[in-house]
C-alpha cells in the first residue's frame, strides 16, 4: 500500500534564495506528521508547494499515488488536499455557515441557470449544503453561530471555523500551519483534542506545523525538522526531539 | 438549523423590500404622471433613471460583490446600446410588431454586451486591483471610438462597411445608411417606456440577487473576500470572476438597449469616461454591494442636476456638495452608529422577541 504523501528530492529557488533544498518527506496513510523547525526554516514554503500555490523547481509530490505537481491550486484541492493558513484567511464578510457552503462547491452542484431561477434543484441541494455545513460545525461548536459573520468571531473560533472549512473538501490529507498560534495553553489542549478526533472521525491524514512543542510531542506521531530549507531530523517524535542537531538549532539546551 | 432558516428569512425579507420599493415608486410615478400634475422635464427622466439604476446594479454586481474595480462600464452600455438599436433599424420593416422587435433587441443588446465582457474578461481578469481599472478604463474609450470610424449602409445587395466616410460605402440608391460615423445611428424608432425600463430593473435585481444567494454567488464572494483562501478550497477562481463580469456586462448592454431606444439620435461620445464614473459613483454612494442603496443613489442622483437647473451656474457646485453630505452621512462611523442607535430604538421590540 503506497503513503498518503510521498515526497522526493523537493525543492525551489527564490532567486538566489535557496528556500527548500531536497526534501524527502513521506506521511503514511491516517498519519499524525509534524513538521518544525526554526523561522524562515521553509515550513511554510513546503505548504505552499503541496497546494500548488509555488512551483517546485525539482522534485515529484505524490498524493496516494497520484502526482500532483505542476497542477493548479483549486485542482490539488480537488485531489484531495486541504490546508488552513498561517495568518488566518476566512471569507471575513460571510457568514460562518457560508464559510463552510463556499467549501461544498465541488461536491454540491447545480447550474447557472439553477441558481438565477433558484429552481427546485437549487432548493433541494441548497438544503442538502445546509445540513452537511451545519454537521460540519457542530463538530467544532460553531453551529450556534452559523449566522454570524465570520469577521465577528473570537480568533479562537476561527481557528476552528477554518479547519472545518479544510475538512468540508472532503480531504485526504489535511495540513495545519501552525493551528496553536495566539492560543492560551487551555484552548491549545482543547486543540489536541481536536485535531486527534478530526483524524479519528473523518479519516484524514494530518500534516501540520506547530511551534508549541507541548502540541507537537503530545500529538504528532512523526516529525520532520526543517533548517535553512534542509532536513535537519527525521523520524519518530520522541527520537527526534532527542538529537542533539535539533537542540542546538531550535529546541535550545 | 433554526438559525440559518432565520437568516435565510431575513435575507428573503429584504430583497422582497427592495423589489417592494421598486414597484411602489413605479406606482406612485403613473399616479402622479395621470393625475396629469408631473412636469414634462420630469416625466422625460423616468427612462433615464431606470437605465442608471440598471447600471448601478450591473456595475454593483462586479465592484460590490466580485470585488474588482471596473471604470469601463460605459462601454457595455455603449455596446448595448448600438447593436440593439443597429438590430432595430435592420428589422424594421421585416417585424413590424414593436413590442416583439424591442423585445429582441434588449437581448441582443445584452448578449453582445456579454460576448465583450467575457471576450475582455479573459485577458483582463489576470490582473488585479488598479490594473483591472485602467484596463477597464481604457476599453471603454477604445470601444467609443472604433464605433465612431465605422460606417455602415444597407442596401439590396446586402451590408457595405467603410471606415472611410458614407460615400465610400458604395451603395445603391435606395441604399439606408445605418450607422453613421460620428453621427451614430439616426432616427431609431422611440421604443423605450417608463413601464420596459421599470421590468427591466426587477429582472436585473432577481439575477444578481438570486445569483448573490446561490453556490455560484458564494465562490464569486469567497474569491472578493479571500482569493488564496477560495483557491485552497478548489475555487475556479478564473471561472467565477469570468462569471460575474459577463453577466454583469449583459446588464449594463440591457441598459443601454433601453437607452438607445428612448432616443432619435444614438452617437457613441454619449458613452463616454463620465458615464463610467458616474455608475461608479452611484455604486460607491449607495453602498459598495448593497443593491438597494445603489438604485437609490442612482435615482436621486439622476434627478437631483435636472431638478436644480432653476439654479443655472450654481448647479453643479449643489450637486457636488449633495454628494459629499451624501457620502459623510452614509458612511461615517459616527453617522452609522447614530443610524444604528436609532434602527434599534425603532426595532427594539421585534429584537427582543427575536432573542
Amino acid at each position: 500500500m503506497s503513503a498518503m504523501l510521498e515526497v522526493k528530492n523537493l525543492g525551489i529557488s527564490f532567486g538566489g534564495l535557496r528556500a527548500v533544498n531536497a526534501l524527502d518527506l513521506t506521511v503514511e496513510k491516517g498519519a499524525l506528521y509534524g513538521l518544525i523547525g526554526p523561522n524562515g526554516a521553509g515550513k511554510t514554503t513546503v505548504f505552499n508547494l503541496l497546494t500548488g500555490v509555488y512551483k517546485p523547481s525539482e522534485g515529484t509530490v505524490l498524493l496516494d499515488g497520484e502526482s500532483i505537481v505542476g497542477k493548479s491550486t483549486a485542482e490539488i484541492c480537488r485531489c484531495g488536499i486541504a490546508r488552513t493558513f498561517q495568518n488566518i484567511r476566512l471569507f471575513k464578510d460571510l457568514p460562518v455557515l457560508d464559510n463552510v457552503k463556499a467549501a461544498l462547491q465541488n461536491e454540491y452542484k447545480y447550474s447557472l441557470f439553477s441558481s438565477i431561477f433558484h429552481t427546485p434543484k437549487y432548493r433541494k441541494v441548497e438544503k442538502e449544503m445546509d445540513e452537511k455545513a451545519l454537521e460540519l460545525l457542530k463538530v467544532f461548536d460553531l453551529d450556534g453561530v452559523a449566522d454570524y459573520k465570520a469577521s465577528n468571531l473570537p480568533y479562537g473560533r476561527q481557528r476552528k471555523l477554518e479547519i472545518a472549512r479544510a475538512l468540508a473538501t472532503d480531504p485526504k490529507l489535511l495540513l495545519l500551519d501552525e493551528p496553536a498560534a495566539g492560543m492560551n495553553p487551555n484552548e491549545t489542549k482543547e486543540l489536541m483534542d481536536t485535531i486527534h478526533f478530526v483524524r479519528d472521525h473523518f479519516g484524514v491524514t494530518i500534516l501540520l506545523i506547530e511551534h508549541d512543542m507541548k502540541l507537537v510531542s503530545g500529538i504528532c506521531e512523526e516529525l520532520t525538522v526543517l533548517n535553512f530549507g534542509e532536513v535537519l531530523s527525521q523520524g519518530k517524535t520522541a527520537t527526534v526531539l532527542r538529537d542533539p542537531q535539533v537542540i542546538t538549532a531550535y529546541l535550545g539546551e | 438549523m433554526e438559525k440559518v432558516e432565520k437568516m435565510k428569512q431575513k435575507n428573503f425579507r429584504s430583497n422582497l423590500i427592495t423589489y417592494a420599493i421598486v414597484i411602489l415608486a413605479f406606482a406612485i410615478m403613473e399616479a402622479w404622471k395621470a393625475s396629469g400634475n408631473l412636469s414634462s422635464l420630469l416625466s422625460g427622466l423616468l427612462v433615464p433613471i431606470c437605465v442608471y439604476v440598471v447600471l448601478a446594479i450591473s456595475l454593483n454586481l462586479v465592484v460590490g460583490i466580485s470585488g474588482e474595480l471596473s471604470l469601463g462600464h460605459a462601454g457595455f452600455m455603449c455596446v448595448g446600446a448600438f447593436s440593439s438599436a443597429f438590430f432595430s433599424k435592420c428589422t424594421e420593416e421585416v417585424i413590424t410588431f414593436m413590442p416583439l422587435r424591442f423585445f429582441l433587441a434588449i437581448l441582443i443588446g445584452a448578449a453582445v454586451a456579454a460576448i465583450f465582457g467575457l471576450l475582455i474578461g479573459i485577458p483582463v481578469l489576470r490582473l488585479r486591483g488598479d490594473y483591472l481599472a485602467i484596463v477597464t478604463l481604457a476599453f471603454g474609450e477604445i470601444i467609443k471610438n472604433v464605433i465612431n470610424i465605422f460606417y455602415i449602409g444597407l442596401d439590396e445587395n446586402g451590408f457595405h462597411v467603410s471606415t472611410q466616410d458614407q460615400f465610400s460605402l458604395n451603395m445603391e440608391a435606395d441604399g439606408q445608411i445605418i450607422l453613421g460615423g460620428p453621427q451614430g445611428i439616426t432616427s431609431i424608432t422611440k421604443c423605450s417606456t417608463f413601464l420596459v425600463g421599470v421590468i427591466l430593473i426587477l429582472i436585473s435585481l432577481f439575477i444578481v440577487l438570486n445569483l448573490i444567494n446561490s453556490r455560484d454567488g458564494r465562490s464569486i464572494m469567497a474569491i472578493r473576500d479571500n482569493r488564496i483562501a477560495a483557491e485552497s478550497i478548489g475555487i475556479n477562481v478564473t471561472k467565477y470572476k469570468l462569471m460575474a463580469f459577463t453577466v454583469s456586462a449583459a446588464l449594463a448592454g440591457a441598459a443601454g438597449a433601453l437607452y438607445s431606444h428612448n432616443l432619435s439620435t444614438l452617437q457613441a461620445s454619449k458613452f463616454n469616461f463620465n458615464t463610467s464614473i458616474l455608475a461608479l459613483v452611484f455604486v460607491v454612494l449607495g453602498g459598495i454591494g448593497n443593491m438597494r442603496g445603489s438604485i437609490i443613489a442612482a435615482v436621486i442622483l439622476t434627478v437631483l442636476p435636472e431638478m436644480l437647473r432653476f439654479l443655472s451656474d450654481y448647479r453643479m457646485l449643489i450637486y457636488a456638495i449633495v454628494l459629499i453630505v451624501m457620502m459623510l452621512v452614509n458612511w461615517s462611523p459616527k453617522a452609522l452608529e447614530m443610524r444604528e442607535r436609532l434602527m434599534s430604538r425603532f426595532f427594539h421590540k421585534s429584537a427582543k422577541e427575536g432573542e
